[in-house]
């Protein structure tokens, strides 16, 4: 492989991981997001200075150049990225709306002309557990 | 305090739901209201309060699902007994509800749905596009529950109140019930019932209609499918 392009992705790789950890210093970034990128990082890391792995690697999947075999799972990586996020956005859909509820549930406004003492006392009704996660 | 309650999701229905509560109030006159005010930018709230009913108000606009859901939580910790629900449109009317009542009642079901087809009078005409739309998913619902299933789509409802705990916990598909939820209670051992009632055409804008109905049947094939591979939710966990 050129050289040039191993400066480029080496040079990339280490800017990867240097950004991850000054943000997870910084609390910018939670721990539990970081996986997917060191783990990315330190995979092209490594196939860029160990070369005969991506040879191996390329030779194994039926690339031709080394290269796309790095660009191949540099595309993969941003996708299991993007679906992590849809998934991580479900969720904070569903809590979302867990919250609206219940601060619609915390004022609920009478009828006009109706006194509060309509308000019917709490009944001990045991709701099942609706929001893991 | 009564122990029945019906729940009215609105969103935006100033002109409608102050005739919709008058309604219930004089068909039904052992039910408490409670109308969902769903983040309406008008009067909605207002008008529902000025008309009896007691109103519950998301801070934003949250859909359909979301806002009975809402009803079915204030119900189950509230205590009721019974949970009717009627759309705020105008498209429903009170005066059936004792029918449906009566079924719940005597115990034949656990929950029972004011279907415009049943009686296969066609007074209820929908557009083609959302009559093939019911009518596959009624099919659908139909073989999968071994019971005919007229009205999915139908949210004009009266239900015991371990159906409406059931509604509060995440199966509930909280964006757009449909033929799902029917099959996911009968899969869950609750007795489904329909009983044969007349609908007003809509007026306005229905909740459904934001919805693009490619969207619509592609999502429910697929929540179907998922709730046909998910293991059976025991009803009485």
């Amino acid at each position: 492989m050129d050289i040039r392009i191993r400066i480029l992705t080496i040079g990339g790789a280490v800017c990867i991981l240097l950004m991850v950890v000054e943000l997870v210093r910084r609390r910018k970034l939670k721990e539990e997001y970081s996986v997917l990128w060191v783990f990315t990082a330190v995979f092209i890391l490594l196939v860029s200075i160990w070369f005969s792995l991506l040879a191996k690697v390329t030779n194994a999947i039926g690339a031709i150049s080394p290269a796309s075999t790095l660009f191949f799972f540099g595309l993969l990586f941003s996708l299991v990225l993007l679906l992590h996020f849809s998934v991580r956005i479900s969720s904070l859909e569903r809590r979302l709306t867990a919250l609206v509820q219940e601060v619609g549930l915390m004022n609920v406004e009478e009828p006009d002309g109706e006194q509060a003492q309509d308000e019917p006392q709490p009944a001990h009704v045991a709701e099942p557990a609706g929001v893991d996660r | 305090m009564s122990n029945h309650l019906v729940v009215i999701p609105a969103f935006n229905e100033e002109a409608n739901v102050a005739s919709v509560v008058a309604d219930v109030r004089t068909s039904l006159p052992g039910f408490d209201v409670l109308v969902i005010d769903d983040g309406s930018a008008d009067d909605t709230a207002a008008i529902a309060r000025h008309a009896g009913a007691r109103v519950l108000r998301l801070p934003v606009n949250s859909g359909y699902g979301v806002a009975l859901q809402s009803g079915y939580k204030y119900a189950v910790r509230q205590g009721y007994a019974v949970i009717a629900q009627m759309d705020a449109d105008g498209q429903h009317r009170a005066e059936f509800m004792p029918q449906l009542l009566a079924l719940v009642q005597d115990g034949s079901a656990d929950i029972v749905i004011g279907s415009r087809f049943l009686d296969q009078d066609g007074h209820y005409q929908p557009s083609r596009a959302r009559k093939i739309g019911m009518s596959l998913f009624s099919a659908m619902a139909s073989r999968i529950m071994r019971q005919h299933v007229s009205d999915p789509t139908s949210g004009y409802q009266v239900m015991r109140h371990d159906v409406a705990r059931f509604f509060c916990s995440d199966v509930y598909p909280a964006d757009y019930p449909d033929a799902d939820i029917l099959i996911l209670l009968h899969r869950s051992g609750f007795r489904v019932a329909e009983v044969a009632v007349q609908m007003r055409m809509p007026t306005g804008k229905s909740m459904h209609a934001g919805h693009k109905s490619i969207y619509y049947v592609y999502k429910m094939f697929l929540s179907i499918l998922v709730t046909m591979l998910r293991p059976a939710v025991e009803k009485r966990a």
